[in-house]
C-alpha cells in the first residue's frame, strides 16, 4: 500500500525527450506524451498521479534538469 | 605598499642573475612558484626551493612546463602572486598558457633565461632568439609585457618591476633574461624592504551580485577577486562577456580583444623603459637590449673616438615596443644599428618604425656566444657608407 | 501550454534541488539529448549538499570538451581551463589556498590523453582533490574521434574501421598511481554515483570517480548502439557491482560486462601534510608555513 502521494514538475522547454525519467520511474507513473515542445522533443507526463511516490528519481536521472518529483502528502 | 621585511635579503651580495631574479621575486611578494628543471634557468627555482620555507612560500616541481605554467595561474586565483621559470624548450611548452593568462587577465610572471635554439640547441649557451616568440608565441591576438635585464642587479630590480606591472595591468609579464645574464655573477645590492615599492592586487570592494568579472572603467583593467570569497566566479579561456560567461559572437570578441590589446598599447608610454646615451644630436643610434647592450659599449666608444656621432638606446622593456618613440627618433637620425643574438627579430620592429626615415642595419649573431665588439663597430662604421 | 506543468494544480511549486547549484542564466546547456553528463551533475549537486561542504569554499575546475563545460554551468567558483590542464591548475589552486575544496570535473579525453601525465603525478603526490571523470569512451566535442578509453573494435572517426588502439583501464591507472579513493559507476547508477562523489569529496587526498556515460550522438550512433536510453539499459543489464575488485580486472571491452563499485579506499598523507611535516622537522620554528 502506497504511503505517500507525490507529483512531478516538468519544464517542458528544457526537455530533450531522452525518456530516462519514463524508463527508470520505479512505479511506472510517467510516459512520453503525444505533446512536443518548441524544439520538437516529445515530453513526458504523469500518466497516473496516484502511482507517483515523489521519490525524485526522475529528477536525479534527468540530464536536462527538466523534471523533478517530490512528496505532496502522506496517504493513510 | 612596501616589500615584506622578512622576505628581503637586504645587503650587498655577489650572486648570479638567476639567483638575483629569485630574490627579486621574493621581494616582490611572490608566494608560489611552479617550475621544471631546465638549463640555464634551473638556479632560479633551486634558490626558490631553498628560500621559500623561510618566507612562507610554496614551491612545487611540476611534471613539466605545461603544468608549471598553469599551476601558477591556479595559485593566482587563490589570491597569491606567482611565477614560473624556464628556458627555450620549456618556454615553447608554456605558450598556450601565456595565451590563457592573457585572455583571463591573470597577473603572473614568466622568466625565460634564453638559450640558443631551435629545439634543444645549445642548452648552456646564450641567445636572444625568443624575443618574437615572447610577443607572438601563443595563438591569436594579444599583448604582453616583456622586460630584459642586462645584469644580475637588473635581474633583481626588473623582476620586481615584472610583478608590479603584472598586477597593474593584469597581464602575463615575461622576464627575458639570457644565459649570460643568468649565469653572470656580480654585485647585487638589495635595498631595505621599505625602499622597495610593491603593487598590490586590486581586489574589488563590490559585493557578490554587484561585481562583474570583466567590467572596466577608463583604466581598462578589471578589478580582481579570489576564490573562496563567495563571488562564485567563472573564468574561461573562451571569448567571454563582462560576466565572464562564454559568448560566441564576433561582437563580444571584438570588444574583449580590443580591450586586452588597448590596455597595454595605449599605456605603452607609461610602461616604456628605455635608457638613452648621447642620443640627442646623434647620426647613428645603436639599439640594444639584454647582454648585447653591454657588448656594444666598446664598439660605441671606439666609433665615438673615430669622430662619429653615435648614440645608444637600451630597451629594458621590449614589449610593448616603444613604437612612438622610435618613429619620432627615426626622423632625427640617419641610421639605426641593431645587434641581437639572433638572426633578426627586434630589428624588424625598428625597421618598421623607422619607416624609411633612417637606415636600419642588423648585426646578427646565431647565438652560443656574444658578439665580437668589432663586428658591431664595423656595422656602425659602415652603416652610412652602404646606405 | 507546457511552461510548467504539475499534475496537481494546487501543489505549491518546489524547486528542482539541482537549480541552487546551477547558473540558471546559462540554461539550457549544450549537451545532446540522451547525454549522461547532465545526470552526473544532478548526482554531484546532491553529493555536495549531503557532504555539507561550504559551497563558497568549493571550486570546480574543468578542462576542455563536453564535460569540460560543467564548470561553466555550476554556481561555484568555477574554472574552464585549457585542454588537459585542469589538474595542474587545481594543484596550484589547492596549494595556494588549502582551505578550498577542489573538484576537477572533466572528460576521459581531456583527463587521460592530453592530461594523462598530470593525472598520474597529482595522484602520486596525493594532492587533496577529487577528480570526477565522465567517461563516454569517445571525443564528443570534436566529433567522435577515439579516446584512450575507446574499447578495441569500437569505431571513431579517426579509427573508422574500428579501434585497435589499446585503451586505459582508468581505475587501475588511478590505483597504481596512488589515488586514495577509486570508484567506477555508470550514469545508470545515480544513487551510487551520488554516494561515491560524496565519499570522494570527504576523503582526504586524491580521490577519483569514473562515471561511464552515454554519448548517443557520437559513440552510440556510430557504433549502432541505439540512443542514450539504449545505453542506459545496457548499463542496467550489464553492470556487475564488485566492491573491492582488483583494479587490474576491471578493463572495459566493447559492449561487454562493466565492473562497477568502490575499488580503493585507503589513507595516505597528502602532499601538503608531507610538505609541512618534513619542513617542520628540518626547520623547526623557523619554518614559515604558507598561509592560505
Amino acid at each position: 500500500m502506497k504511503k505517500v502521494q507525490g507529483t512531478v514538475v516538468i519544464k517542458a522547454d528544457s526537455c530533450k525527450g531522452c525518456a530516462f525519467c519514463v524508463e527508470f520511474c520505479p512505479t511506472g507513473a510517467l510516459h512520453l506524451s503525444d505533446s512536443y515542445n518548441a524544439k520538437g522533443y516529445r515530453i513526458p507526463e504523469l500518466i497516473d498521479e496516484t502511482k507517483c511516490t515523489g521519490c525524485g528519481l526522475c529528477g536525479l536521472f534527468c540530464p536536462d534538469f527538466a523534471i523533478h518529483g517530490f512528496i505532496i502528502k502522506k496517504v493513510a | 605598499m612596501k616589500a615584506e621585511k622578512n622576505a628581503v635579503l637586504t645587503g650587498a651580495h655577489f650572486i648570479d642573475g638567476d639567483h638575483a631574479a629569485c630574490e627579486g621575486a621574493i621581494a616582490a611578494g611572490c608566494k608560489f612558484v611552479a617550475g621544471y628543471p631546465i638549463t640555464p634557468s634551473t638556479e632560479v627555482i633551486e634558490r626558490i626551493a631553498l628560500r621559500f620555507p623561510l618566507v612562507g612560500g610554496v614551491f612545487i616541481q611540476m611534471e613539466d612546463e605545461i603544468a608549471s605554467s598553469i599551476a601558477i595561474q591556479g595559485a593566482v586565483w587563490a589570491g597569491k602572486k606567482a611565477m614560473t621559470v624556464t628556458s627555450g624548450p620549456g618556454f615553447s611548452l608554456m605558450m598556450e598558457h601565456i595565451g590563457y593568462a592573457a585572455i583571463t587577465e591573470t597577473p603572473c610572471v614568466f622568466i625565460n633565461v634564453q638559450r640558443s635554439g631551435p629545439s634543444t640547441g645549445l642548452p648552456t649557451l646564450p641567445a636572444q632568439a625568443d624575443m618574437m616568440q615572447a610577443r607572438w608565441g601563443s595563438h591569436g591576438d594579444y599583448e604582453v609585457i616583456a622586460i630584459v635585464p642586462n645584469s644580475p642587479q637588473e635581474c633583481f630590480d626588473l623582476t620586481i618591476r615584472a610583478f608590479n606591472l603584472a598586477e597593474e595591468y593584469r597581464v602575463p609579464v615575461l622576464v627575458m633574461m639570457d644565459e649570460c645574464v643568468g649565469h653572470m655573477t656580480e654585485k647585487v645590492v638589495i635595498p631595505e624592504a621599505d625602499q622597495i615599492d610593491i603593487v598590490e592586487r586590486k581586489f574589488t570592494k563590490k559585493p557578490p551580485g554587484e561585481y562583474k568579472m570583466f567590467e572596466t572603467n577608463e583604466s581598462m583593467v578589471p578589478e580582481m577577486i579570489k576564490v573562496g570569497d563567495g563571488y562564485r566566479m567563472h573564468l574561461t579561456g573562451l571569448t567571454h562577456d563582462e560576466r565572464g560567461y562564454p559568448a560566441m559572437s564576433p561582437k563580444v570578441q571584438q570588444k574583449m580583444l580590443r580591450r586586452l590589446v588597448d590596455k597595454i598599447l595605449l599605456n605603452e608610454e607609461k610602461i616604456r623603459h628605455i635608457e638613452e646615451d648621447e642620443v640627442e644630436g646623434a647620426d647613428i643610434v645603436v639599439i640594444s637590449y639584454g647582454i648585447t647592450s653591454r657588448v656594444v659599449l666598446p664598439a660605441i666608444k671606439k666609433a665615438r673616438e673615430d669622430g662619429l656621432k653615435v648614440g645608444h638606446i637600451r630597451l629594458l622593456t621590449v614589449w610593448p615596443f616603444p613604437e612612438a618613440y622610435i618613429r619620432d627618433l627615426a626622423k632625427r637620425v640617419s641610421a639605426f644599428v641593431v645587434p641581437e643574438l639572433n638572426l633578426g627579430q627586434i630589428v624588424h620592429e625598428v625597421e618598421r618604425c623607422a619607416a624609411g626615415h633612417a637606415v636600419t642595419r642588423l648585426v646578427p649573431h646565431a647565438g652560443g656566444a656574444v658578439h665580437e665588439p668589432v663586428d658591431i663597430y664595423d656595422a656602425i662604421k659602415g652603416v652610412l657608407e652602404h646606405a | 501550454m507546457h511552461e510548467q506543468q504539475t499534475a496537481t494544480a494546487e501543489v505549491p511549486e518546489v524547486k528542482n534541488p539541482v537549480e541552487s547549484l546551477l547558473r540558471m542564466d546559462r540554461m539550457p546547456h549544450i549537451w545532446c539529448p540522451g547525454c549522461g553528463i547532465g545526470t552526473t551533475v544532478n548526482c554531484f549537486a546532491r553529493a555536495l549538499e549531503q557532504s555539507k561542504v561550504d559551497l563558497d569554499k568549493t571550486a570546480i575546475v574543468s578542462g576542455i570538451g563536453c564535460t569540460g563545460r560543467v564548470a561553466g554551468y555550476l554556481n561555484l567558483d568555477s574554472f574552464h581551463t585549457t585542454h588537459g590542464r585542469a589538474i595542474p591548475f587545481a594543484t596550484g589552486l589547492k596549494l595556494a589556498n588549502p582551505d578550498l575544496k577542489i573538484v576537477v570535473y572533466s572528460g576521459d579525453g581531456d583527463l587521460f590523453a592530453i592530461g594523462g601525465n598530470h593525472f598520474i603525478h597529482a595522484a602520486r603526490r596525493n594532492v587533496d582533490m577529487t577528480v570526477i571523470c565522465v567517461n563516454n569512451l569517445i571525443y564528443g566535442m570534436t566529433g567522435g574521434q577515439v579516446a584512450p578509453t575507446t574499447p578495441v573494435t569500437a569505431k571513431g572517426t579517426t579509427y573508422p574501421y574500428g579501434s585497435y588502439d589499446p585503451p586505459f583501464n582508468l581505475p587501475f591507472l588511478a590505483d597504481s598511481s596512488g589515488a586514495v579513493y577509486v570508484a567506477r559507476w555508470t550514469v545508470y547508477h545515480v544513487h551510487h554515483v551520488t554516494k561515491a562523489i560524496k565519499e570522494a569529496i570527504l576523503h582526504r587526498g586524491f580521490s577519483f570517480v569514473e562515471i561511464i556515460s552515454p554519448c548517443p550522438t557520437l559513440y552510440s550512433r556510430r557504433n549502432r548502439l541505439g540512443d542514450g536510453l539504449d545505453q542506459m539499459k545496457f548499463y542496467q543489464e550489464n553492470s556487475e557491482i564488485r566492491h573491492g575488485a582488483n583494479t587490474k580486472d576491471v578493463d572495459i571491452d566493447f559492449q561487454k560486462k562493466i565492473i562497477v563499485g568502490k575499488f580503493v579506499e585507503r589513507e595516505r598523507k597528502t602532499y601538503r601534510q608531507l610538505m609541512n611535516e618534513h619542513l617542520t622537522s628540518v626547520f623547526g620554528e623557523q619554518y614559515t608555513k604558507y598561509e592560505g
